[in-house]
């Protein structure tokens, strides 16, 4: 399906929409991260062919100190990768969604599916292991719509750089909107749970490099709400 | 051999070639369980666990941003960052959603971080 009939697609619409209220702070983290590539020393035409084709946030503010001290290739790769573990088990999530999709189709739209598209989509699909029609689409309207914000609003910080006051501390604006989207998803004790443990778990392994931290968190996450689905009631968990 | 690379290749051009590869690593990740031809399932408890992976990634990310400055946990009132949480905390519980909160707790953070430099 062309991009053209797709927008047509009530799945895809919705999709797009549902994550177009995200876009104000969306748009500050962009901007953010884009200032902070040119500001590394990286130079507008390398910034904007990062920010277009890599494509993932946090691993590209990994990157830039490594870039600047002119690391070896390797290792930048290697850390983008630590960076990146994450969207691995994402990716087996996606997988129960996406998995009817040509082969090529799902893994075009893998790429351009960030964190947030998956937590927007658990909101808006709560059966979370079995597929649905017009799953595809809505991921699909999603994925253009944070595409789009995310680009225009780096692009933005890429080539405003110098006029954009990084100390008025902009990236808490990106922060704050993800307070919202974490609060809307803790419907029920285990993810209460599960975000208490993450929180602390992120904060305790802070220390470690390349923000493994966040991997850390997630295991201790899954862990207990391993723990949780043994001893807690059968109902509960299905919720 | 990347040392050779960079000996004889223009800065611009090793830069773009890890970029290239840093993209690479972004499809290779996200599309990490999409590539099999077959269905791949993990066993369903562990499945089931993961689907707290989300959240458990945003929160793990957004924590430290409101409770730790420079790798260590907050210890003053005079951070802007603390009163500009708990705005968007409140602001959550009386209507949630995502904007509200984000403008509730930029109308706490903006004035006492760059009117008081908190």
């Amino acid at each position: 399906m062309h991009l053209h009939d797709l927008s047509r697609d009530r799945h895809f619409r919705h999709g797009a929409s549902d994550m177009l209220a995200f876009g104000p702070g969306l748009a500050a983290w962009g901007l953010v991260t884009g200032v902070a590539m040119t500001q590394s020393g990286l130079g507008v035409g390398l910034s904007i062919l990062m920010s277009v084709t890599v494509y993932a946030g946090s691993a590209q503010l990994a990157s830039l100190p490594l870039l600047a001290s002119g690391a070896p290739m390797w290792v930048i790769w290697a850390s983008a990768f630590c960076v990146n573990l994450r969207f691995v088990i994402f990716s087996s999530q996606w997988r129960v969604h996406l998995g009817h999709l040509p082969r090529r189709r799902r893994l075009v739209l893998g790429y351009l599916l960030a964190d947030l598209n998956l937590v927007v989509f658990q909101k808006a699909w709560p059966k979370r292991d079995v597929h649905e029609t017009g799953q595809a689409r809505y991921a699909a309207g999603g994925a253009v719509a944070v595409w789009t914000v995310w680009q225009v609003s780096s692009l933005a910080g890429i080539l405003l750089s110098s006029l954009v006051p990084l100390s008025w501390g902009l990236g808490f604006a990106g922060t704050l909107s993800m307070l919202g989207i974490a609060y809307s998803l803790l419907t029920d004790r285990t993810a209460w749970i599960a975000a208490i443990v993450s929180a602390a778990a992120a904060v305790a392994a802070f220390a470690l490099p390349l923000k493994l931290n966040i991997l850390v968190a997630i295991a201790a996450a899954v862990a207990a709400s391993v723990v949780m689905a043994k001893t807690g009631r059968p109902a509960e968990r299905a919720s | 051999m990347t040392a050779q690379v960079a000996w004889a290749l223009p800065g611009w051009a090793y830069g773009a070639i890890t970029i290239l590869g840093m993209a690479l690593v972004t499809a290779l990740s996200r599309g990490f369980f999409l590539w099999s031809k077959r269905d791949v399932r993990l066993p369903d408890p562990l499945q089931r666990a993961l689907q707290v992976a989300p959240l458990a990634a945003i929160v793990a990310v957004t924590a430290p941003e409101i409770l730790m400055t420079h790798g260590e946990l907050i210890g003053t009132w005079r951070e802007a960052r603390l009163p500009a949480a708990l705005a968007a905390t409140a602001f959550y519980a009386w209507r949630p959603g995502v904007l509200g909160p984000l403008l509730a707790g930029l109308a706490v953070y903006m004035p006492l971080h760059i009117g008081l430099g908190w």
